[in-house]
């Protein structure tokens, strides 16, 4: 038989130098002083610095951002004075914050419905070796990786008012008179149309990959065993692979509501807003009045907005871990 | 007319390397349980996923039922086919698990319901039928799985290993309960697996695979009392043969057959054996010993005796072996070959 | 999947059809900032002219335009210092606090792992407000420091889910062992799990200068001063004279910033998605 090895308690005790605790049975020994106390301790040191600046760059701004929206500050306010309610009273009633709100809810919805079969429909394809793939996936993957705004320029100048590459496409198949080709970025519903479509084309490559990540965990023996059962294409793909991948799906969504939801830099590169608040959402609506308009207060309340949905989505997220973990 | 049976199979995965499977020819009989043993890499789960119409074979054919499908789809073939990992839809429950079949091929509704409990019934899980895959043990998920499979009436089972995700306690009632489903069942049956033990216990024929070659298809009793080659004969078998080069030939001996001279009336061979080591197995012993003396001085034999037997480590014994317990093989092919007079000290 | 369905000649041919589409329509701005980098301002401004074509010969003049007299490369500058610099408080603070939190504190550090990751889930357009007067107390406003101090905020929370994901996998026996053999706890971090995460730390790496480079909103709030703005923000903003957009040079700007993030990210993608499934199975 061999002999056991020594304890770790004992290990790490030598280690350290000293003669070994009497055991955590014994009441002479502070909790921190046993390995289980200095272990726990050591974490907490460990992770303590980095939860402290979450907190501070995180927490702090947050309760701030209602200090101010009760608020009347300004950008070189000196004092306080609690307003309570003034400032949403007043942003309720705004016609382009209520524009705002509408078009924050149709830039998301329309564009994470698109986001969602577009990803699923490419994920199927991409999930198989093939030659070339890589390259492929460096292709798909570009819009997600290059900077938002300069994807965005970029596709500023596709939609150009005179100079667009589509319309003079367009207009070479005889579709459009020249110069009467459609003004992607100067008539409000082209104007929002291409909000989301550029929104669409930055997400995609995102919940592609997650998405992809997905089908990619189906064991391969069930499909298999579909085929085997009968199924053929379709109902294995509706009744199989689908249900098995709305879990993921379910990420995927929820990402994007949050990215899409509270981003303000396409809708700035691309159209600041307009045409007449026409592409105006929350996010951007809240920039110009606080940052640039320099109304600090109504630019918090604005942007308090988005806490509801931000806080719908997490409590979501949450119930799909917790129900994933039962799994 | 045989169920399943395939001609000259072959499968080759990347060009220029050794096939998978080598020219496979077989028959099953009406009502059999067939099983595939080897071990792994011998090409059997290939040969099964062929049948199935999971694989292209890239040469010869397969027939189901006298007709050739090496061009139809799985789902063309009506076949049922039990996964290692049992493959159970995890979203759906075991009702609709079982009637997933039904579903796929287009089974009027009204008869849906029927035939899954009686599929349930067969295999006593009619208590289950609300329940998801995640909330069964695994002795379940199998029947289950058995379930789905039959609820069709296929004209040929394919088992891929069904039992090696069972642990050791539960496979031998798992073992148990696969066998009267069989009989209860008599469906052609085809079984994958690298246990021999399992392949014994429930195969009517063996077909033992070697690097994708077949090595013998028998009855358990033919594969292990008359073992076709080298192979055949130290895979079936625990302790493997003892197995010593003489001259052109390899002389074979199970370690059951190798018993002290008291045991053996007129033996064909003797050796003077030293023990090395003994393990006490409870019904039995088994000894390990070395050859002290003559021609074989040094090889290691293995040796199987009841309990009542006692031994002295490092002390030396004679040991004996009955012609008729001897098995000779050819030095060269490694098949079997004739009994032939030979030296032995 | 090699059964009889996935290889018929449809299939195939339609999985190659959603493929081509896909990737054409995902990279053609990128293809568009290519040709119109390289093509005069004639050609570009003369709408007749089919665009997809060189109808003058290929010209240097934008990027000339955009090194010589436009600040872009001190934005360049700017954001790869920046860049650096988060990257490293970023590794400072994250890798114990992951370590910690796969290790060392059990049940709840699950649960704190999981609180950490949802605060990068508030978003800046949120926080940018009270940031901004934030930094502006603190002296910050108009240097890059205001958004190395920031920065963090949002690239320590995910990377400490990252690395969690590659901590998560490495089995517990070997610092078990380490520490057996005379290692303390801390000593078992440093001197084996940091050493063997060095693909997973170096991946962190990678996704968090991009997390950088990408950034918008805290730039643009915190920053106006041309000289000391970062990329995102400088291309957009300072390439336009008044209602003119310089085309050609700023596609330029865009394509040049754009392709080294993306080739760098996508030898990393494999590992990060290996420790974002870990993280997410178990």
């Amino acid at each position: 038989m061999k002999a056991n090895p020594p304890p770790a308690t004992h290990a790490l005790a030598e280690a350290a130098g000293r003669t070994p605790p009497p055991s955590a049975a014994s009441p002479h020994v502070p909790w921190r002083r046993t390995p289980e106390g200095r272990a726990m301790l050591l974490g907490v040191s460990m992770f303590s610095p980095a939860v402290i600046y979450i907190l501070a760059l995180i927490g702090v701004p947050f309760v701030l951002a209602f200090v101010y929206a009760f608020s009347d500050v300004k950008v070189g306010s000196i004092s306080y004075h609690w307003v309570g309610l003034e400032n949403f009273r007043s942003i309720l009633q705004s016609p382009s914050f209520r524009k705002a709100l509408a078009n924050s809810f149709i830039f998301t919805i329309v564009s994470q419905i698109l986001v969602i079969v577009g990803s699923t429909i490419l994920a199927f394809p991409l999930k198989d070796k093939f030659r070339g793939r890589g390259f492929v996936r460096f292709l798909i993957l570009l819009p997600w990786v290059a900077p938002i705004s300069l994807g965005a320029i970029g596709w500023k100048w596709i939609l150009d008012s005179l100079y667009s590459v589509i319309n003079w496409v367009l207009v070479a198949m005889h579709l459009f008179k020249p110069y009467s080709a459609p003004m992607w970025l100067g008539e409000p519903t082209l104007a929002m149309a291409s909000v989301i479509l550029v929104q669409t084309w930055r997400l995609l490559p995102f919940s592609t990959v997650i998405i992809l990540a997905g089908l990619t965990a189906i064991p391969k023996e069930i499909p298999e065993a579909a085929e085997v059962d009968g199924a053929g294409f379709w109902r294995k793909l509706f009744q199989i692979d689908l249900p098995m991948m709305l879990p993921i799906i379910n990420v995927a969504v929820l990402f994007g509501i949050i990215f899409t939801f509270t981003d303000m830099t396409v809708v700035y590169v691309l159209t600041a807003g307009g045409p007449y608040d026409s592409t105006q959402v929350l996010p951007s609506l809240a920039f110009f009045t606080g940052v640039l308009g320099g109304d600090l207060s109504q630019g918090a309340a604005i942007s308090l907005f988005l806490v509801p949905i931000l806080v719908a989505v997490t409590y979501f997220m949450l119930r799909m871990a917790h129900k994933s973990e039962v799994v | 007319m045989a169920v399943v049976e395939t001609r000259n199979l072959t499968k080759v995965f990347k060009e220029g390397d050794v096939g998978a499977v080598n020219n496979v020819n077989l028959q099953t009989r009406e009502g059999e349980f067939l099983v595939f043993l080897g071990p792994s890499g011998s090409g059997k789960t290939t040969l099964l996923r062929m049948i199935a119409g999971l694989e292209r074979p890239t040469g010869g054919e397969i027939l189901i039922g006298g007709h050739v499908v090496n061009h139809l789809t799985p789902r063309e073939r009506r076949i049922a086919m039990v996964f290692q990992s049992y493959a159970l839809y995890p979203h759906l429950s075991v009702y609709n698990n079982i009637a997933f079949p039904l579903k796929a091929q287009r089974v009027k509704k009204e008869l849906h319901r029927q035939k899954v409990e009686w599929a349930a019934e067969l295999l006593g899980i009619k208590h289950l039928l609300d329940r998801k895959p995640r909330e069964l043990s695994g002795g379940e998920r199998q029947r289950v799985a058995l379930a789905r499979a039959i609820v069709r009436q296929p004209t040929v089972f394919l088992l891929d290993e069904p039992l090696s995700n069972l642990d050791a306690k539960l496979r031998a009632s798992a073992r148990d309960e696969l066998e009267s489903f069989h009989k209860r069942i008599g469906t052609t049956t085809i079984y994958v697996t690298h246990d021999q033990v399992e392949a014994m216990a429930m195969g009517d024929r063996v077909m033992v695979l070697h690097q994708g070659h077949v090595r013998q298809i028998g009855t358990p009793r033919e594969v292990y009392d008359k073992p076709a080659d080298t192979f055949v004969a130290t895979f079936l078998g625990s302790p493997p043969m003892n197995l010593l080069e003489n001259g052109e030939f390899v002389v074979g001996f199970r370690p059951e057959h190798l018993l002290p001279i008291e045991l053996v009336p007129n033996p064909a061979i003797t050796f003077r054996l030293r023990v090395r080591n003994t393990e006490y197995l409870g019904a039995e012993w088994i000894l390990y010993g070395v050859i002290a003396g003559g021609k074989f001085d040094g090889r290691s034999l293995v040796s199987r005796l009841g309990s009542a037997s006692s031994f002295i480590p490092d002390e030396a014994y004679e040991f004996g072996i009955r012609e008729q317990d001897l098995h000779y093989f050819d030095r060269q092919t490694e098949k079997r070959a004739e009994a032939k007079a030979m030296a032995w000290q | 999947m090699e059964s009889g369905a996935a290889h018929t000649v449809r299939y195939q041919i339609a999985r190659w059809v959603v493929v081509v589409v896909f990737a054409v329509l995902l990279a053609f701005p990128f293809y568009w900032m290519l040709i119109t980098t390289f093509k005069q301002t004639a050609d570009l401004y003369t709408l007749e002219n089919n665009p997809f074509v060189f109808n003058l010969p290929p010209t240097l003049n934008h990027l000339r335009l955009l090194f010589g007299q436009t600040r872009y490369l001190v934005w360049v500058g700017n954001t790869a210092l920046v860049g650096v610099i988060v990257v490293g408080i970023t590794l400072l603070l994250a890798l114990p606090a992951a370590y910690a939190l796969t290790r060392l504190t059990g049940k709840w550090g699950q649960s704190l792992g999981i609180g950490i990751f949802l605060t990068y889930l508030v978003p800046p357009t949120l926080l940018f407000i009270p940031l901004s007067r934030v930094v502006a107390l603190l002296g910050l406003q108009d240097t890059i420091w205001s958004v190395v101090l920031v920065y963090p905020s949002f690239t320590i929370p995910f990377s400490i889910w990252l690395l969690m994901g590659f901590f998560k996998s490495i089995p517990r026996e070997l610092e078990d062992a380490a520490m057996v053999d005379g290692l303390s706890r801390l000593g078992a971090f440093v001197k084996l799990v940091v050493p063997i995460s060095i693909s997973g730390i170096l991946t962190v790496v990678i996704f968090t200068f991009t997390l950088v480079t990408q950034e918008f909103v805290y730039a643009l709030t915190f920053i106006s001063t041309e000289s000391s703005q970062m990329l995102s923000v400088g291309v957009p903003t300072f390439l336009v004279r008044g209602d003119v957009y310089y085309w050609g040079s700023l596609m330029a700007a865009c394509l040049i910033a754009s392709i080294p993030v993306a080739i760098l990210y996508n030898l990393f993608l494999d590992r990060f998605i290996a420790g974002f499934t870990v993280g997410a199975i178990k």
